[in-house]
């Protein structure tokens, strides 16, 4: 079995478009929900929401040279994500027009809903006024699911695995454990592992109809997204991407690359929408078998974890969550690790998100610091039963010394996943 | 005629990854063979041609453009 590590990182957020600004946001807690006019028009319930500003994008120039202005924001801010990883990694882009084929490097970028935005703009319309030729030739390219991997690898030339994986809110997550299993394996070297979201009023009105949504905070936009607090009244919804290039150690080592983390394991399942589990409600039962069989498969103890990276989304399931964690840990009071929230900054971009808040956490442990988990200074007193206040940042906490990592997703289906990532030890 | 082949090189210079090959091709040159051009793209080739000359191109006369030529005699066929 091969040693996984972590040699890049690409970010597109909506408080932090870039490895470097949105690492400046996870220090400065700053929030990237706003007041979106659009839904307001639309009679939204929820009217406001994450979406990334990639205008200042450094790799906004393959998306012109490879015509992609109009792909799925899904590909786009893949593609911006993806070849930020490359290039962080220290890899290069090829010339254009090379003919060179990475047969050891593959891409899974996977998506929660997918590219509905082209769906909704233009397939359905165009083919309903009966003008099929004006869909023109990228359609089909611009919209497919595998899109992401497609594309980055038009540009890169990878030639292992190109996929596409969803299963909800977990698909990030699920996209780098997957990934971190090729190469475990030996069927990869390297692999461009992670997810995207895109943006569009089609995606998030079945939210809202389902009233999952927060509808309380549409004046005052940043105090939506509450996990862990008592007023959560539902998750803000986001868009955004993210990237990681996992690689095998050996190779890693020897090209000298900065290794970020490695990968000591995950695990994947669902607890059967039983017991208390159903399409959206999870099982406990499922979530703690889920947790500790990834401590297992990473042959670490419960009382390795310095810092829990949550799924947390601003509803209900927030104590539960706390709950599920405690009891697989078998910690609690001041003896439980740190724990916040990600999506209380940037809400909740759906399948994006267990990649997103993977490279938060990542950023974190390299950096030595702990983002605040805003919006919960009133805590749910559930929580507090359980654990100690100071487990959950406020503010900002420097110079902490993180070496394990457990980071959590939990999504529609009863499904769960859960990785765990350490320092770097050779 | 040239202005027209210099219209049509501009049409098809959008698509082309290789722009050099498009500024240095000559009437005779193939569209996707010489140009190359990735062949999914005739079809937006075709759909920018109807567009900017007002005219529709029927299947049949799509399938005979191999080179820049056959996409001018269909053009100043089609405006007669």
């Amino acid at each position: 079995m091969k040693r996984v590590v972590i040699t890049g990182i690409g970010v597109v957020a909506p408080n932090g478009c870039g490895k470097k600004e949105f690492t400046n946001a996870l220090i400065s807690g700053k929030s990237g929900i706003k007041h979106l006019p659009e839904l307001a028009e639309l009679e939204f319930g929820c009217q406001i929401g994450g979406i990334p500003d990639t205008s200042n994008n450094i790799f906004n120039k393959f998306i012109e040279l490879y015509g992609l202005e109009t792909a799925s924001s899904m590909i786009k801010y893949a593609v911006l994500a993806g070849l930020e990883a490359w290039e962080d990694s220290g890899l290069q882009i090829p010339q254009q027009g090379s003919n060179e084929v990475d047969y050891n490097t593959g891409a899974i970028i996977g998506s929660g809903i997918g590219t509905i935005d082209i769906y909704g703009e233009r397939i359905i319309p165009i083919t309903n006024q009966k003008n099929i030729k004006k869909l023109r030739s990228t359609i089909v390219e611009h919209s497919m699911l595998s899109g992401g991997a497609a594309t980055l690898s038009a540009i890169i030339g990878l030639g292992n695995q190109l996929s596409f994986n969803s299963s909800a809110c977990s698909t990030g997550t699920e996209a780098i454990i997957h990934a971190f299993e090729r190469i475990k394996n030996g069927k990869a070297v390297r692999m461009l592992a992670g997810a995207s979201e895109p943006y569009s009023p089609w995606h998030w009105s079945p939210f809202d109809s389902m009233r999952v949504t927060t509808r309380k905070h549409n004046d005052e936009p940043e105090k939506g997204s509450r996990a862990m607090s008592e007023s959560a009244s539902g998750f803000v919804p986001a868009a955004g991407a993210g990237i990681v290039l996992l690689e095998e150690l050996e190779s890693a080592l020897k090209r000298n690359a900065h290794i970020y983390a490695e990968i000591k394991g995950g695990y994947i399942n669902s607890g059967g929408q039983r017991n208390g589990g159903s399409m959206t409600a999870p099982s406990s039962d499922g979530v703690i078998k889920c947790i500790q069989g990834a401590l297992k498969e990473s042959e670490i103890n419960e009382t390795d974890i310095d810092y829990i990276s949550g799924h947390l989304s601003s509803t209900m399931a927030d104590p539960l969550e706390i709950s599920n964690w405690s009891k697989a840990l078998n910690r609690k009071g001041k003896d439980f690790p740190k724990i916040n929230s990600t999506k209380s900054l940037i809400g909740h971009t759906i399948g994006a998100a267990g990649a997103i808040e993977s490279i938060a956490a990542i950023i974190q442990m390299q950096n030595s610091f702990l983002h605040p988990s805003i919006n919960c200074d009133d805590l749910h007193p559930q929580i507090l039963e359980i654990i100690d206040e100071t487990c959950i940042p406020k503010q900002t906490i420097e110079n902490i010394s993180l070496n394990c990592i457990a980071k959590a997703s939990f999504g529609f289906g009863d499904v769960n996943t859960c990785l765990i990532f350490n320092k770097f030890k050779s | 005629m040239n202005k027209l082949f210099e219209e049509v090189k501009d049409i098809i210079k959008k698509y082309a990854f290789d722009k050099t090959l498009v500024d240095k091709a000559e009437e005779n040159s193939k569209i996707i063979a010489d140009l190359r051009i990735n062949s999914a793209r005739i079809v937006d080739i075709v759909l920018d041609i109807e567009e900017k000359y007002d005219i529709e191109i029927d299947d049949k006369s799509l399938e005979r453009i191999i080179s820049i030529k056959d996409a001018m005699n269909i053009i100043s066929e089609k405006l007669k």
